[in-house]
């Protein structure tokens, strides 16, 4: 047994594997933060994603030991691992779709694959962490692997967060009237009502935002009903919502004010408290494949 | 996929014709009992289209 430890031990690059190893489980864990959406769920949830990250770390800190000694071949691994975390993505995408469909204010399509694509970006962040803490341990000793450690996993950190609503445009609350049979937010027309007893309701419970982007960017982002759906998504699962299945009449919705780019939101929350709905709404995620940048276009410029 | 006219509830006997179910009532007080009843039994919603004629929807 001894033997056996020596001889592993006496390998120049089980220390630098080891701490590779390691530091891209914690990065793993430190980027898996389970918040209000209550996704990775726990237990089971959490262990899928914990157990993908230690093969990710794995597969991370055996690269450049594996070219340093001349094994090339290893290196078509990471491929393996590209297309084992493409499935992770292909996974997190069914099993949230087939959630969304019983779900009283769904996500969204673009909000899923947002998700998804977060899910396969952290173990792309695990891999680089192994890989860069490793090669530090290698040449630097086993101290530069400890700082390239800490440092990969503030980096990981950034690059991880990423932007809300409230960067891009300004919330207001406003107005619900409901005026017979249709329903504004202040000025924004949102639907049709025609029973007088959730007309009542609405008036009892509804809430209105006006969101004003703040650029051209904001204007044409904000636009997008898939970001949309995910504020509507996101206020129903912070503070509740007043509906039920089969209660077509009472759905929050957001539309458009077609010459400003405004945005109505009209909720419906179990709980009315102004101040939180407003944070709520702006520490929605601005979807990433929603993003648009038209003031970065080459066309002749011309103010939206 | 579209949205479908599931039923049709009026006051007005003459102006409303075609494929949805139409019911008709004699007092705006009925039709809004109508349209609730409908409402929760066939998960559509209630839309006013004139001041004597309510249709409901199912979106999609």
């Amino acid at each position: 047994m001894t033997r056996l430890m020596k001889e592993l031990l006496a390998n120049e690059f089980v220390l630098p594997l080891t701490m590779g190893f390691v530091f891209g489980i914690l990065c793993r864990i430190h980027l898996l933060r389970t918040d209000y959406r209550q996704y990775p769920t726990y237990p089971h949830g959490k262990i899928i994603q914990v157990s993908l990250g230690v093969i990710a770390a794995a597969l991370g800190s055996v690269a450049i030991p594996a070219l340093l000694k001349e094994n090339y071949t290893a290196v078509t691994f990471l491929t393996v691992a590209a297309q084992q975390f493409r499935d992770v993505r292909n996974m997190e995408r069914t099993t949230l779709s087939e959630i969304d469909k019983q779900e009283l204010v769904p996500r969204g399509g673009p909000y899923i694959e947002g998700i998804a694509m977060v899910f396969e970006g952290r173990n792309y962040l695990v891999i680089f962490c192994s890989l860069v803490t490793t090669s530090a341990a290698i040449f630097f000793h086993w101290w530069g692997g400890l700082i390239a450690g800490i440092i990969t996993l503030l980096l990981a950190r950034k690059w991880m967060s990423g932007k809300t609503l409230s960067l891009i445009v300004d919330i207001k609350e406003a107005s619900v009237r409901v005026e017979g049979k249709d329903l504004y937010v202040d000025d924004i027309y949102i639907m049709n009502v025609g029973l007088e007893d959730s007309q009542t309701l609405i008036r009892e419970q509804g809430m209105g935002y006006i969101l004003t982007p703040k650029d051209a960017n904001a204007t044409v982002t904000i636009a997008h009903p898939g970001q949309r759906q995910a504020i509507l998504h996101d206020v129903a699962t912070q503070l509740g919502v007043y509906t039920d299945t089969g209660e077509p009449s009472l759905t929050p919705l957001v539309k458009r004010d077609l010459s400003t780019g405004r945005l109505g939101v009209f909720l419906l929350p179990q709980v009315k408290d102004v101040e939180q709905a407003i944070a709520v709404i702006g520490a929605v995620p601005i979807l990433e494949s929603v993003f648009r940048m038209p003031q970065k276009s080459k066309a002749p410029k011309q103010e939206v | 996929m579209p949205s479908e006219i599931l039923a049709v509830i009026t006051m007005d006997r003459e102006r409303i014709a075609g494929g949805a179910p139409i019911f008709f009532c004699a007092d705006h007080q009925e039709m809004q009992q109508i349209a609730f009843t409908l409402e929760k039994i066939l998960d559509g919603m209630v839309h006013e289209v004139t001041a004597d004629s309510l249709i409901i929807v199912r979106h999609k």
